[in-house]
Parts: C-alpha cells; structure tokens; sequence
C-alpha cells in the first residue's frame, strides 16, 4: 500500500471510509508465528473463537489457515488447541522456512 | 476606533458593557448549539451572562455545565466533532487544566471559537491579567487574537467564527482579552444588529460529522509514525491558509461594521523613528502616550499585534522598515529565553526580511505581571529609553523590566524619570 501525502489525506485526521482496517496489515509485527498442520486439526474450531484478531482462516465452516497479514503471533490458537490433536505450533519467525 | 457613519447594514445599538458582557453579546448573537464550560476569574461572568441568555430563552444553546475547565474543552471537542458549533470560555488555569484537549482541538480541525480572559499562572496564585496563559499554547495550533479593548473582543468573537469555519482553515480559535482590565471595565461600544451578525456568519455546514450516520466516520484513530508527520504539516498548512484568508474576512467584517482591522494595527508608524510593538489593552495607553509625544514634535509610533496566531512576521518587518529603535513589550515571561515570546519573534521576523537587524536596535520590556498597572509614565518611560538608544546608542541590555522593584543600576524607567 503506497503511503499518501499530507495533501491526500481527510482533514482533521479522520477515517471516512468504514471498516478498513482489513487494509492495515499488522503481520509484520510478529516475532513468532503459529504453523497450522491440517492433518492433525480436529475441527474443534477453538482456535477461530479465541484468536483476537479474526486471523483463523475457515473455509466451509472448517480451518484452512492462518491469515498471515494479520496475525500479531500473541499464540492463544496454539495455547487453546487441544493437547490430542497439537495442530498448532509456535516458531520463531526467522525459522518459518 | 469606531466609526459612526450610517451603512446599510443596519443601526448599531451603542451599548456599554464590560468586555465580558461583550463577547457574551457576541456569543448571544452567533447562538452556539453547545456551549461547555466552568467557571473562573476574570472569565466568571463572562459565563453568567451567556447563561442569562440561556435561561431567558434567548439562545437554542444546549448549556452543559461541567466539572472542570479539561471536561469543558472535552465537551466541546465532542459536540464539534459531533456538527454542532460549539464553544467555551476559560482564563489562567483554566486554560492550563485544559491544555491536553487544547491540542486535540486543533489537530481534529475542529473550528471552536474560545473567548479567554488573560490572567496570570500560577504560581504564586494571582487573578490578574498577564499573557501567560495564552502564550502557552501559543504553539498549539490554535490561532489567537488579541483585544486592545471591549469593542475588539466584541467584533474579535464574531470574526473568529467566520475564520475557525472557513473550509481552507477549520483551525480552533482563542479570542484573548485582557483579565479585569477589560473583561470588567465598561466601555463605550457599538454591536451589530442581530440579523446583520447572522447573516455575517452565516450557517455551519460541518465536514463529516459523526452525527452523520449514514455516512459513518471514524475521528482520533491512533496516529504512527506512517501518518502522524503528515497530521501535523496538514496544521501547519491550515495556518498558513489562515494567514492568507484573515485580511479578507476583516475586510468583509468592515462591510457589515465600518470598523476596519488589519492583522497588525500602525498608529503614527509613516515617520517614526522610535516605535513600540505591544499586543493587547496596553495598546490604549501607549496610543496615548504617542498622541502626547507627537505633540511635542516626537517622531514615535506604536505597532499592535492583532492576529499573533498565524503570526504576521512579515507585516511587522514591513511596518518596522523605517525605524530606527523598537521596543517590544511582553506581558509575560518565558523562562530561560532569549527574552520574551513576542520579542523572540519580532526580532527573528527581521531575517529574511530584507531589513538587516543590526540596522534596526531591538529591545524587550516585560511588564505588567500578575496585573502590575501599566502607567502612562511607564510607557513614556520606554520611549525616553529609545530616544536614548537612538541619539546616544546606549544600552542597559536587550531584555528589560518595565516597572519592577529592582537594584538602582537596573531600574531603567525610574532612572530616566528622573533625568526629565
């Protein structure tokens, strides 16, 4: 997103449009980031219900994802699922590859 | 002065009234839709008046009384932010209490029109009139105008409003009298007839109001350091834009009113050798103490700032081109400083100029402290002084105290009383 002039913006520092705050990405914040495995996901949906930033991708009613835009990495999706299934972990971003 | 001669506009009522009884005139007539505000001396009665107005039906004003100066201005952020016009009034502390959401005023471009009664800061406690509040936020992005009497403080609320909602502008404004000396002083003057005031200010088409809600808005996100930078020039421009517009809104208030203003104001400045910069009330004393001295043949003038925010550097070079001596009063003190905040900036608005500052010796005299009287004999003081400078080029140092209880050696005005 190209960043815009002083001459661009609303006057008095004001956000005319509603319900863009989709379009700041806040991914960049992250120091660890939550690594999804679909295989040992169990659907419990926990994940999608505690992440406070509505990064949990779903698909059909079901988990596909991590929307990696807007996940800060605060790690409350890998904290709350379960202990059986582990779908999710936690590694540092500099590791992601 | 004012000027009497018939217009179309209407005959203006000649009233007398206190300064305060004035702006609450001018408040009366522009009928705000929201006023917040709480009480303090010299601004007291400022309110009791409007309130009058309120309580007798003479205003729509929704009147919220609130807890505290820093409420008041948050009220009135709020309700501005909200569409409404919307405006206060403080002095000394107050305005200090209020000084967070005095920023936030102007960062949200909202056009409130706030009448402040000048008085001192404390400590020590004091109630009477300096500009240190004012002269505080000087740099808060508000655009501030002094009063030299009832009838500027009068017309100064009416043309504020017309500034504040101009759409290049929508800055906040501080309308300042000086505290007791005219906000409870009776004077002679004269007040526009209601329609006439009316139809100057026109109506008030906010910019996106959060009361629109069809159109919803988001005001005072957080603000990084991706934007914040930007903000803030979008202010500096404002003012800039303001400096541009002012002269020719003080033009259409001399339409309505006969009474013309300029951003600065000359008074026997085409001649003079010898002239004071001063901003508000004392501007009255010193035109009569210049009165007098051009009678005996004396070629002084006084130069008084209106407009100080945006502040008209290059129309003070201008009109200070020909002298050879100035002396700039300050009616407060900044700390630690090259000399006063009216001083500091008179002389730098010399660079750039065109006119070389070491041609021209500029002095600065604070005066008038926590209400200290400002005598004729003191400002024919300071042009004894210049005369001194100017004949002589004597200096007794570039800041100065004018009529301060000090060691003979730097009791500057009462030495040269006595050499008269």
């Amino acid at each position: 997103m190209r960043l815009k002039n002083w001459d661009e913006l609303p006057v008095g520092v004001k956000i005319l449009e509603p319900g863009n705050s989709e379009e700041y990405k806040t991914g960049s914040w992250r120091v660890n980031r939550p690594i999804f495995e679909a295989e040992k996901c169990i659907q419990c949906l926990f994940c999608w219900v505690f992440c406070p930033d509505s990064a949990i991708l779903l698909k059909d009613g079901k988990v596909v994802g991590i929307d990696y835009d807007h996940c800060k990495g605060c790690g409350i999706c890998a904290h709350e699922c379960p202990d059986k299934a582990n779908a999710l972990t936690m590694v540092p971003e500099h590791d992601k590859q | 002065m004012t000027n009497n001669k018939p217009h179309n506009n209407g005959e203006q009522r000649v009233v007398a009234l206190t300064g305060n009884e004035a702006v609450a005139e001018a408040m009366r007539q522009i009928d705000p839709d929201v006023v917040a505000a709480y009480p303090i001396t010299p601004q007291t009665e400022l309110m009791h008046a409007f309130a009058d107005s309120v309580a007798n039906g003479k205003v729509s004003t929704e009147f919220v009384l609130v807890e505290s100066e820093h409420s008041a201005m948050s009220a009135t952020v709020g309700a501005s932010a909200a569409g409404a016009r919307a405006m206060t009034a403080t002095s000394s502390q107050g305005l200090a209490l209020m000084w967070e959401v005095v920023q936030i005023a102007s960062s949200l471009r909202l056009p409130i029109v706030m009448p402040v009664v000048n008085r001192s800061l404390s400590g020590p406690i004091n109630i009477h009139c300096d500009h240190s509040d004012t002269m505080g936020c000087r740099d808060s992005g508000w655009i501030q105008i002094f009063s030299e009497n009832s009838q500027e403080a009068y017309d100064h609320t009416l043309i504020a409003l017309r500034v504040a909602e101009h759409p290049k502008v929508l800055l906040p404004v501080m309308v300042t009298l000086d505290g007791f000396i005219i906000s409870h002083t009776m004077e002679r003057l004269e007040i526009l007839d209601d329609e006439v005031v009316k139809r100057f200010i026109g109506e008030y088409h906010p910019d996106h109001p959060l009361l629109d809600t069809r159109n919803p808005v988001t005001v005072g996100p957080l603000d990084l350091q991706d934007y914040y930078f930007e903000h803030k020039w979008q202010e500096a421009e404002a003012q800039l834009a303001a400096a541009e517009l002012i002269p020719s809104l003080l033009k259409e208030f001399a339409a309505v009113s006969c009474r013309e203003y300029d951003v600065i104001e000359e008074f026997e400045m085409d001649d003079a050798e010898m002239a004071i910069v001063v901003l508000g009330s004392t501007a009255g004393t010193t035109k009569n103490v210049v009165e007098e001295l051009r009678r005996e043949g004396k070629k002084v003038g006084m130069v008084k700032i209106r407009v100080y925010r945006p502040f008209p550097a290059r129309e003070i070079a201008r009109a200070l081109t020909k002298v050879k001596v100035v002396a700039v009063l300050d009616r407060s003190i900044a700390f630690g400083s090259a000399g006063g905040p009216v001083f500091d900036e008179v002389r730098s608005a010399f660079f750039g100029s065109g006119v070389s500052p070491t041609e021209v010796k500029i002095v600065n005299y604070l005066y008038g402290l926590g209400g200290r009287d400002v005598k004729h004999s003191d400002i024919k003081s300071v042009y004894n002084e210049l005369a001194a400078l100017l004949h002589e080029g004597t200096s007794n140092g570039v800041v100065r105290y004018l009529g301060l209880r000090a060691p003979k050696k730097e009791q500057i005005a009462l030495e040269l009383e006595e050499h008269q």
